[in-house]
């Protein structure tokens, strides 16, 4: 099993971090699978993370100049590492100023993940910060858990307002109540409810937008007012929005009534897809 | 005692206590002839600090009235501290600073003239101490590093702020290297990560010491000289001998010095402190390090073997790492002064640790010499400490 990578260019890196940043706060511990084409970062909805689940994947060669990985077996070729997902992050930040990235799989007494940066540095000579991120590997019985979740068929598919200010509302909700109730249309109509016995506050966002629904999709037939519900715990919509600094190039909310929102993003190059399961 | 500091060295004064606050609670001020002396030590004495500012570096400087002794006087940190708490406001209000001691009344009088004539007078309570001294002499030490502060700030950067201890040695290419220590914890399971500054020998003034060489320090108190260090723009030589023995820092220019004085780890086990990547298998030359830039090949990573072992013993429970790597018994940290010492710390030594027990904590300080009264000197279950004050710290 080997693993070994290098960035070059100073905006694939800051891509890289801002990614890093952004899986460091939407799990503590996640699992980065290592496949010849990409790279993903996994969350598999254990109860721990309170049944969300989470899958980012992204194409090496948009960010890597050098990238060689031999996976487990040759009809395996993948590798399935668990890390703390703040150490990652935490590596990359001291890589701002940096001349070359390189990571790679190594075993110092342990599974590491080395991350080695090389300074830009005033004096002529190089300054090299390396650090040594512990890893569980996971073994290939194991795998199927951490398999691309399947996209559910949603009843209701809508484009998400600017997730800065969803942000905000939803702050200041989770203060009134943990209970969140999200509907939304065809018409690019979306609600955000909440309940308690003295007040309900509700904010509206129109005109959102749909996407194209595809011809054989089961929605055609469905009133483009008739909103569809899911309830689901605020703080979990929270943390995934704490989660996005940056606001995305195309963000899509999918609700399956009484079963899940599925949130679709994609920044620039980078997928993230977020499954929240309804409270139940 | 008189001494009056005007202008922009109330705020050198201010941030020369706060780096002392880092390291211990209590601050002794004594004037001397050559100067103001602020010295600190920590609670477990594995550390201790003094700044010394010159008579020059006031506008007025008066250590005894004429005719009395010299005072001196040991005060709470936090009280002295939290008149120079707010480095911002003394900078832009604070025009003049006067501390005066009085031993009639027993207070250390500090009073900040402001602007706008605003006078603000704090009366701290003091105690008579004994001097607190501690027996260190960096000519005394083998090995000297000396670079300006920044490159020492940016040296520590990249370690995270929580860390307690850090490595400093050479490696390979008389390359400086800096590693986050981190003890061997019974509970192998949740590891930290490992963090690794190397710098060219070319981003140091002095540089006197061999290959392979490294101690291990409180990095939260050399935090707190560099910080001082860096707002004055003043270069820092760090003095050191082998592991166990203190390490003397010093920072000085014509108006005042200061010196840090640290424990370093007295490893029993001659590996565990190596700066390089050894592994169990296969041993590799030691401070290897990461220092060469071109090692790029997988000669090094044994993860292969790993792989193998892990894939034919896996058991039902499958996420849990195998625990190939058995622990070498902990480090007893000592800083012994010299062998005569190091044969009494071996018989007060807990009986042969037991592999997994975590090591005893306590860097024990041993380079306070019988300057101390014998009184005053600390109880409690840490050992004696030097008995004499001939030689070196």
């Amino acid at each position: 099993m080997k693993f070994r990578a290098k960035i070059v260019d100073a905006a694939c890196l800051n891509h890289f971090t801002r990614v890093s940043n952004m899986i460091a706060k939407l799990a503590k511990t996640c699992t980065l699978r290592i496949s010849p084409e990409k790279l993903n970062f996994i969350l598999c909805d254990r109860l721990v993370g309170g049944g969300v689940s989470m899958w980012c994947e992204l194409e090496q060669e948009n960010f890597f100049s050098e990238f060689q990985m031999e996976g487990v077996s040759a009809e395996n070729n993948a590798i399935y590492l668990e890390l703390t997902s703040e150490n990652l992050s935490r590596a990359l930040k001291t890589a701002q100023n940096a001349r070359t990235l390189k990571i790679k799989l190594t075993n110092k007494h342990f599974p590491c993940l080395t991350v080695s940066v090389e300074l830009l540095s005033m004096s002529t000579s190089s300054r090299i910060v390396t650090h040594d991120i512990p890893l569980k590997v996971i073994p290939r019985k194991l795998w199927k858990d951490f398999q691309q979740p399947s996209v559910p068929d949603a009843d209701v598919s809508i484009y998400l307002p600017v997730l800065k200010t969803l942000k905000s509302v939803v702050e200041k909700m989770k203060n009134i109540s943990n209970h969140l109730v999200i509907e939304a249309n065809l018409n690019g109509e979306l609600n955000l409810k909440i309940e308690t016995d003295l007040v309900c506050v509700t904010t509206h966002f129109k005109d959102l937008g749909n996407p194209p629904l595809a011809s054989d999709d089961a929605s055609r037939d469905r009133d483009p007012a008739e909103m569809a519900e899911v309830h689901v715990d605020i703080r979990k919509l929270l943390q995934f929005l704490a989660g996005q600094q940056v606001n995305p190039t195309r963000a899509l909310c999918n609700l399956v009534s009484s079963r899940m929102v599925h949130l679709d993003l994609l920044h620039e190059d980078v997928c993230l897809q977020y499954f929240i399961p309804a409270l139940s | 005692m008189k001494c009056v500091v005007m202008g922009s060295n109330v705020k050198v004064l201010g941030k020369a206590v706060h780096s002392l606050s880092r390291i211990g609670d209590e601050l002794y001020l004594e004037p001397l002839d050559d100067g103001l002396s602020l010295r600190t030590v920590n609670s477990s004495r594995s550390a201790y600090a003094c700044f010394l500012f010159a008579p020059l570096f006031f506008q007025q400087y008066q250590a005894a009235t004429p005719g009395q002794d010299l005072l001196r006087c040991k005060i709470l940190m936090k009280s002295f501290l939290s008149i120079f708490r707010s480095l911002v406001m003394l900078e832009k209000t604070v025009e003049k600073c006067c501390i005066s001691l009085n031993d009639r009344s027993s207070c250390l009088v500090v009073q900040l003239h402001c602007k706008y004539g605003v006078r603000k007078t704090h009366n701290l309570s003091f105690q008579d101490c004994e001097c607190l001294q501690a027996v260190f002499n960096p000519a005394s030490c083998p090995h000297v590093l000396r670079a300006p502060a920044r490159i020492l700030g940016e040296a520590v950067l990249p370690f995270p702020p929580a860390l307690a201890e850090v490595t400093l040695g050479i490696g390979r290419g008389r390359r400086v290297i800096l590693r986050s220590y981190q003890e061997e914890e019974a509970d192998s399971t949740v590891k930290a990560m490992m963090t690794e500054m190397s710098i060219g020998e070319e981003d140091f003034q002095q540089l006197q010491a061999p290959e392979g060489i490294a101690i291990t320090f409180c990095l939260k108190e050399f935090r707190g000289l560099l910080s001082f260090a860096e707002s004055a723009n003043l270069p820092v030589s760090i003095h050191f001998d082998a592991p166990g023995r203190p390490a003397i820092f010093t920072l000085e220019d014509s108006l005042l010095d200061g010196h840090f004085v640290l424990a370093t780890l007295l490893e029993l086990d001659p590996h565990s402190q190596d700066l390089g990547s050894s592994q169990l298998h296969r041993p590799v030359p030691q401070l290897q390090g990461h220092s060469t830039p071109h090692q790029d090949d997988f000669a090094n990573d044994d993860i292969d073997s790993y792989m193998i072992a892990m894939e034919t013993t896996v058991s039902s429970e499958g996420l849990r790492v195998l625990p190939s790597v058995t622990l070498t018994p902990g480090p007893q940290r000592h800083c012994g002064p010299g062998p005569h010492s190091e044969e009494e710390d071996n018989d007060e030594a807990e009986p042969g640790p037991v592999p997994g027990t975590p090591p005893p904590k306590k860097f024990r300080s041993m380079f306070f010499g019988s300057i101390l009264d014998p009184i005053h000197s600390p109880q409690g279950p840490s050992p004696v400490l030097a008995e004499d004050s001939d030689g070196e710290g």
